[in-house]
């Protein structure tokens, strides 16, 4: 039996994009789940305003009027089938490349992604309010990790595999610097004794909803400082959600592609890894942050654009750089 | 009646009345080794409720799984599942003897008859179908002219739906040598039986459908372009919007061929190829999924989205095959169809073991006269359509749906068959009113390659509506599973001399 089994473009550029939608989903939950638990009490509305400023939505948001409140937030990344930033829009797109790729995943894969798209696209007002909206960021991240399972388990492990695995692993990475980027302001050199402890606080928050705060426990010691969490979830060569190992995961891919499958097109691919590497890397977490963490997670999130298209254009059928 | 069945609540089949129609469960048939017997014991010993909760659940499967059909109606689309009517229809041995003969044999004065209006055309010469209607249909594709085929298949796959009159005698309604569709849900509707209703099949010596996609396969490589030793095989369909997309996610999986859209393929210097992650790849045979019109817009319509420019000519130089054949369309043609008995006696010289509807050519004096005579008593089809659409039935329609059909009719005979209402046999269906007698139909599925392959069964299609006898998808029709029992199924004296008490004993052993 042949091994060298060809992978159509638009399959690959499918698997990509598939992946990238439900991690993309999975983060978003994260995300809201972060923002409400650690909302200041009477600054409520300011919360939410940095979610909709880490996903460049200002003007999105804008557009529906109704002004700035929780309740208008939520609606908008839970409910909104019209904003294409929203958990149901991504999450419609997911199972439209799915629909896509029927022919290629396994039906397990596809029955879960059904379903799951059947249970959030029904979701009320109800499910959205306070009470509820916890057990509602869990039911959908439960809902992608039952995906990335299904998908362990399921799924055939030729070239498609890894093109799943790299969108899944550039959208991870770029949203793990956007969920750091949403507290950059707290990073303000000094302060109170009062306000070093608000500030821990919420750091614990953001490690809680990456999933990390246990292991930060471990390697961090008895006192840490902010500088210590954005070198976590910067450089951690362990932390599945670290930029490290996102990187690490998508050099391995892309290398596979080339050995295992003579994909010669990665080339451009591997040198954007180096060089997102080299800026990493490069200069101690202690200078990034002086330099400015902000400046630098959005240049970590244009060179994660640019890898996307490295590997579009000389694989998938109609590349056309999406809005990332 | 033995005493365990007295103790189920109620017998649903107590008040079932086919009617004057053949019933395909309770028509007694000495050849059915007491299946149908036993589907009905064991139906009754589920009971209705129970029955009525499992074809639910069975339903949701179906729509969790998405084994759906898309209906497009004012700018939306709707995902619907073909309702599954649980109660199985069985056919015995000797019947499907008859079918499968039948069914090859009018594959093979298909692809004779294709072959030879598109070289000879000896049997227009000779007078046996008139000229006019074979040259002049709108399906007659003159690029085929003197083009060769491998094996001479031009129709690779074929449905033929075949209905059957009160007597039980098997009748062909149609032929479907274009794109048909259905088998994909023989299969599923299978494996939705084994889920949902492991206890109707315990025991059941069935011949099985899921070899449909390597039998597909097998064909599609043997037909490939002469001199290529591992042909790739693919599926070309018009994509995830088109109503019958799930079939064809089907079909490329069973086959394990790569689905493909049109602007999937790319033709250079006559060659097909696909566009992969390694670049371009030869493909050498197209099971395709879209009508000739769309196949190639540099030939054909010149606005298709959907097909691949180029591919005509590549298929010409004979660097891919295309099944089916382009311009299968003039043999299936509702006006050929009415020649079909005479074109099997013409080339192959033998009796039609599947005889056809009576059909009157309203394009022929004799059968416009007497369809317009006895227009209350018939069915007036139009021979372009398909889908069951633009039909009357005469005995059913109103006074003024009889003047608007008799007005069509004669504004464009040649336009129009008419047939006698054909009583469609029953099945025994659940429904709101409990086990009702519901009329369908049969399409199975042939298969060319070098040789014909029948799977065995077929889509029988049901009219879910009482008393309607129009079973098409699209028009509120159903499906049932349908059971071919193979040759050795236990014999008749054996199960017949089995008690209930028996039976059900072996049922709890089970």
């Amino acid at each position: 039996m042949s091994r060298d089994m060809p992978l159509l473009a638009r399959y690959a550029e499918g698997l990509f994009w598939m992946a990238r939608y439900l991690e993309r989903i999975e983060n978003l939950a994260r995300l809201v789940d972060v923002t409400q638990n650690f909302e200041s009490p009477g600054r409520e509305a300011e919360s939410w305003l940095a979610m909709i400023r880490i996903n460049a939505d200002e003007e999105g948001f804008a557009e529906r009027g109704g002004g700035l409140s929780a309740e208008n937030v939520k609606r908008f990344y839970l409910l909104d089938r019209s904003n294409p930033t929203s958990i149901p829009s991504a999450l419609e797109s997911a199972r439209t490349n799915a629909r896509t790729l029927r022919p290629l995943i396994s039906t397990e894969m596809w029955m879960q992604m059904n379903v799951f798209h059947r249970d959030m696209l029904s979701l009320t007002e109800a499910d959205v309010a306070g009470d509820q909206l916890s057990r509602l960021c869990g039911k959908i991240k439960e809902g992608v990790q039952a995906h990335t399972g299904i998908t362990e388990g399921t799924f055939f492990r030729d070239q498609g595999w890894e093109f799943y695995q790299l969108g899944r692993l550039i959208e991870r990475a770029d949203q793990t610097t956007r969920l750091l980027d949403i507290r950059y302001h707290l990073l303000v050199p000094g302060g109170k004794e009062e306000r070093k402890q608000a500030e821990a606080t919420q750091w614990g928050g953001v490690l809680r909803a990456l999933a990390g705060y246990h292991a930060f426990r471990r390697v961090a010691g008895a006192t840490f400082t902010p500088v210590d969490v954005v070198a976590f979830l910067l450089r951690d060569t362990s932390f599945p959600r670290s930029v490290a190992v996102c990187l690490e995961g998508i050099e391995w891919h892309l290398s596979r592609l080339r050995s295992r499958y003579g994909l010669r097109g990665t080339v451009a691919g591997l040198e954007r890894v180096e060089e997102l590497r080299a800026g990493l890397l490069g200069r101690s977490v202690d200078k990034i942050v002086n330099d400015g963490l902000h400046i630098f997670l959005d240049g970590v999130q244009r060179d994660l654009i640019l890898l996307a298209a490295e590997i579009g254009t000389p694989f998938f059928r109609d590349w056309r750089p999406a809005a990332a | 009646m033995s005493q365990s069945a007295s103790q189920t609540q109620s017998d649903p089949f107590k008040d079932y009345q086919s009617g004057p129609y053949f019933c395909e469960l309770t028509r007694d048939r000495p050849d059915d080794a007491g299946a149908a017997a036993i589907v009905r014991q064991r139906i009754g010993k589920i009971g209705l409720d129970a029955l009525r909760a499992r074809a639910a659940a069975a339903e949701n499967d179906l729509i969790n799984l998405g084994i759906t059909f898309t209906i497009y109606s004012e700018s939306q689309a709707i995902d619907r599942i073909l309702p599954f009517d649980c109660i199985p229809r069985i056919l015995t041995a000797r019947e499907w003897d008859t079918i499968e003969r039948g069914v090859k044999q009018r594959v093979a004065a298909l692809n004779l008859f294709l072959h030879d209006i598109y070289h000879q055309r000896h049997i227009t010469n000779d007078g046996v179908v008139p000229a006019d209607l074979v040259y002049g249909n709108a399906n007659y594709r003159p690029e085929m002219e003197q083009f060769p085929i491998r094996f001479g298949t031009y129709v690779h796959i074929c449905g033929t739906d075949i209905v059957r009159d009160e007597a039980g005698e098997f009748l062909v309604l149609e032929d479907n040598a274009r794109t048909p569709s259905g088998v994909s849900y023989v299969v599923e509707n299978r494996h939705l039986m084994s889920r949902a209703f492991p206890d109707l099949l315990a025991g059941m010596k069935l011949r099985p459908v899921d070899d449909y996609g390597a039998r597909l396969l097998a064909a599609m490589t043997e037909v490939a372009p002469e001199g290529v030793d591992d042909p790739q095989v693919v599926l070309l369909s018009p994509g995830i919007y088109n109503s019958a997309y799930f079939e064809h996610v089907f079909l490329a999986r069973e086959m394990g061929v790569p689905l493909v859209e049109g602007a999937d393929l790319v033709v250079e210097k006559d060659r097909v190829y696909m566009r992969t992650t390694a670049g371009l790849r030869p493909v050498h045979t197209i099971y395709r999924r879209i009508g000739d019109d769309f196949l190639d817009p540099t030939v054909f319509r010149p606005d298709s989205m959907l097909g691949v420019p180029g591919l005509i000519g590549a298929w010409r130089k004979g660097n891919v095959t295309l099944a089916n054949a382009v311009g299968t369309g003039v043999a299936d043609d509702k006006a050929i169809y009415a020649y079909m008995p005479r074109i099997i006696e013409y080339y192959l010289k033998e009796t039609p073991i599947l005889k056809n509807v009576q059909t009157n050519i309203c394009r022929e004096k004799a059968g416009l006269d007497y369809t317009l005579a006895n227009i209350e008593k018939l069915v007036l089809k139009p021979v372009g359509e398909s889908g069951g659409y633009g039909i009357t039935i005469g005995p059913r329609a109103s006074k003024a749906e009889i003047d608007v059909a008799r007005a069509s009719l004669l504004a464009d005979p040649s336009n129009w068959i008419s047939q006698p209402v054909i009583s469609l046999s029953v099945a025994p269906t659940l429904t709101d009113d409990g086990i009702q007698p519901r009329h369908l139909d049969l399409r199975p599925f042939a298969v060319t390659g070098r040789d014909t392959w029948v799977l065995p069964g077929g889509l029988s299609r049901v009219a879910m509506k009482k008393g309607s006898l129009v079973v098409n998808s699209s028009q509120g029709g159903g499906s049932k599973d349908t059971w071919v029992l193979s040759e050795d199924a236990p014999s008749q004296s054996q199960s017949q001399s089995q008690s209930q008490g028996q039976f059900q004993s072996q049922e709890q052993r089970r």
